[in-house]
């Protein structure tokens, strides 16, 4: 109970002779993070997994689009770890260099999402009014065209490469984030901190960035965090459908495109690109869940 | 109530109209136009031919002109012509639907008959062994493609144990119940898992919290059956905004059967979407996406009453 305190009543118990540890807000969260056992473990698999894909040019057994036409359709051997693809290319080394894509994707359209609604949800909730019932009927208008028809037949218009996909899951994933940022923000700003930097003379944009977002930033990251998870199963998707970044460039999608057809023959070829799509989207869940527990100050 | 409703309903309006104006500029904005999937497919070079086809869809005047044509013609129900097969849009949308409700109707039902128990168990023995595997299977789930576990269902249950087909409605000369039920379970399964997941997640989440309710405290202290208490006055009570999310979730049904549909060839709209979007068949894109955007606006309206038809702590004014 006694964990969390302030400077004031720290100093006031110092003087009375009892030595009190004052931590930190992050180590706090930090600490808290630890505690949560799966969280943990899926950071680390995580840290691996991305730091292998991001090595593969060094690491990697083979080259992503060396063709070895004396080995196609090879079943997982210790020559070819998890076999060989139709064009005799190394399935480790295309899942290594997948995972590069699969994963930047991720992380940038879940941030581009995020900046979006929060940008559209802390104007909605901070100036209220107008501009609050304008931007929640434009969001209420993008969650009300089904999003994957939506990003499909906009990703069909071009043959798009990796930064197209990213902006189209991007500026259609922001409406969750806009409505939790306006409630939060709603919320914060009746606060008194924030009435005395408006009485200091601080500008909006100051009181947003300054008082305002830091103290809902909790509910961000957690969504933000989701958001890879979806992202990346949203660029599975399309490009199971054809729609996403065109090979010969690997992602766990379009690997999964390609192995379709040869499924019941080399049925490894689409088992693995799932599996690493899983984990990861599993291990990026069980971090979002880590994180809220942290963050949340009542916990 | 009735007032509260027609308000809604008059509300809808405004807000189906931008969604017709979005999704016609998105299919305004593709490349090639109607005559590009003819000029594809070498079907005709002749510009004069090109410019009296252009004219026959109407694409040849200016485009607010189109949209306010194609926005009446809505109104009385006519969704165009599809540049595929030369028949009305409205035809083709209503000759899919029975498949499609079919599949979207079963899924819907068994998520929700394994969603809520799963979710009341998880709840009612939070931190068991139970708890524990099925927190972990909806983890699972939700982290999973939906495409993948199809793929990965086909592969085993009709490439290795040949239990089940592997697409289609129905077998060929075969037919019957049966048959039809084999046909169904795989898509049904696999459009429901996330529903599973999310709804149990939810339904576990919404008990916990009834449980920690004076009134629950209450019906125990009367004497009331553990069994009692649960099924009447913490169920009842933790589905409410849970059934909520169900009616919300219908709509996003629609989403999930896109996929579903394609993988395994289930004739429905999901699947003609996909279909149409290959063919560049903007009629039929557009006619689709405005069906299921109405979808989820009148579904988020029935969603409303029904949380304040369940919930009489909610009163409309």
């Amino acid at each position: 109970m006694s964990e969390i305190m302030t400077d004031g009543q720290g100093m006031a118990l110092a003087a009375e002779g009892i030595t009190v540890k004052l931590r930190s807000n992050a180590k706090i969260t930090w600490e808290k993070f630890l505690q949560h056992k799966l969280a943990v473990v899926a950071s680390l698999f995580l840290l691996t997994l991305a730091a292998l894909c991001f090595l593969a040019p060094l690491i990697a057994p083979y080259e992503f689009d060396a063709i070895d036409l004396a080995n196609i359709r090879k079943a997982p051997s210790v020559k070819h770890l998890l076999g060989t693809d139709a064009l005799g290319r190394d399935l480790l080394t295309r899942l290594l260099y997948g995972g590069r894509i699969s994963i930047t994707i991720g992380l940038t359209a879940a941030m581009l999402g995020t900046a979006i609604g929060t940008l559209i949800g802390s104007m909605a909730g901070y100036f209220g009014g107008r501009i609050d019932n304008l931007l929640m009927r434009l969001t209420d208008l993008a969650y009300s065209i089904p999003t994957l028809p939506l990003i499909i037949v906009i990703s069909s218009y071009s043959n798009t490469q990796a930064v197209g996909i990213v902006m189209i899951i991007g500026f259609f994933s922001w409406m969750q984030t806009s409505r939790v940022v306006r409630g939060a923000i709603l919320s914060v700003k009746e606060n008194e901190y924030v009435t005395a930097a408006r009485a200091l003379g601080s500008k909006d944009r100051l009181i947003i960035i300054r008082h305002v977002l830091p103290n809902i930033s909790n509910s961000i990251i957690v969504g933000a965090t989701l958001g890879v998870g979806n992202a990346i199963i949203t660029e599975s998707s399309l490009s199971f459908l054809g729609l996403g970044v065109s090979p010969p460039t690997p992602t766990w999608g379009n690997m999964l495109m390609d192995s379709q057809a040869t499924m019941s023959s080399q049925p490894w070829l689409t088992i693995f690109p799932g599996m690493a799509i899983l984990l990861t989207v599993l291990c990026v869940n069980f971090i979002g869940d880590g994180l809220q527990d942290a963050l949340d100050p009542t916990l | 109530m009735l007032r509260y409703v027609i308000r809604r309903t008059i509300q809808m309006v405004p807000l189906l109209l931008a969604i017709s104006v979005v999704i016609f500029t998105i299919i305004q904005a593709a490349p090639g136009g109607p005559e590009g999937t003819l000029l594809d497919r070498g079907m005709f070079v002749d510009p004069a031919a090109i410019d009296a086809y252009r004219a026959r869809l109407g694409v040849d005047q200016p485009v607010f002109m189109q949209y306010f044509k194609w926005l009446g013609a809505m109104l009385t129900g006519d969704m165009g012509i599809s540049f595929q097969t030369q028949r009305p849009v409205l035809i083709m949308i209503l000759e899919r639907m029975p498949d499609t409700l079919r599949l979207m109707g079963l899924s819907f039902v068994v998520a929700a008959i394994i969603a809520i128990p799963l979710g009341v168990f998880s709840a009612v023995k939070q931190y068991s062994t139970f708890d524990f595997i099925a927190t972990g299977a909806s983890f699972v789930a939700i982290a999973m493609p939906v495409f993948w576990f199809g793929l990965m269902m086909q592969y085993l249950f009709s490439v290795k144990l040949q239990w089940l087909p592997v697409a289609g409605t129905v077998t060929v000369g075969v037919g019957g119940f049966v048959d039809q039920l084999k046909h169904i379970i795989m898509p049904a399964t696999v459009l429901s898992m996330h529903s599973i997941a999310g709804w149990s997640r939810y339904m576990r989440s919404s008990m916990l919290g009834v449980l920690n309710q004076d009134y629950i405290r209450t019906a125990h202290s009367k004497g009331l059956s553990r069994r009692t208490v649960i099924s009447v006055h913490a169920v009842k009570n933790a589905s409410i905004p849970v059934v909520s999310v169900m009616t919300l979730d219908i709509a996003r049904l629609f989403s999930g059967a896109v996929i579903t549909e394609t993988i395994f060839g289930w004739p429905g709209i999901g699947r003609m979407f996909i279909q149409a979007m290959h063919a560049r068949d903007y009629p039929l894109l557009m006619g689709i996406m405005m069906m299921g955007s109405t979808m989820v606006v009148v579904f988020n309206l029935i969603a409303d009453v029904i949380y304040g038809w369940l919930d009489p702590r909610i009163t409309y004014e």
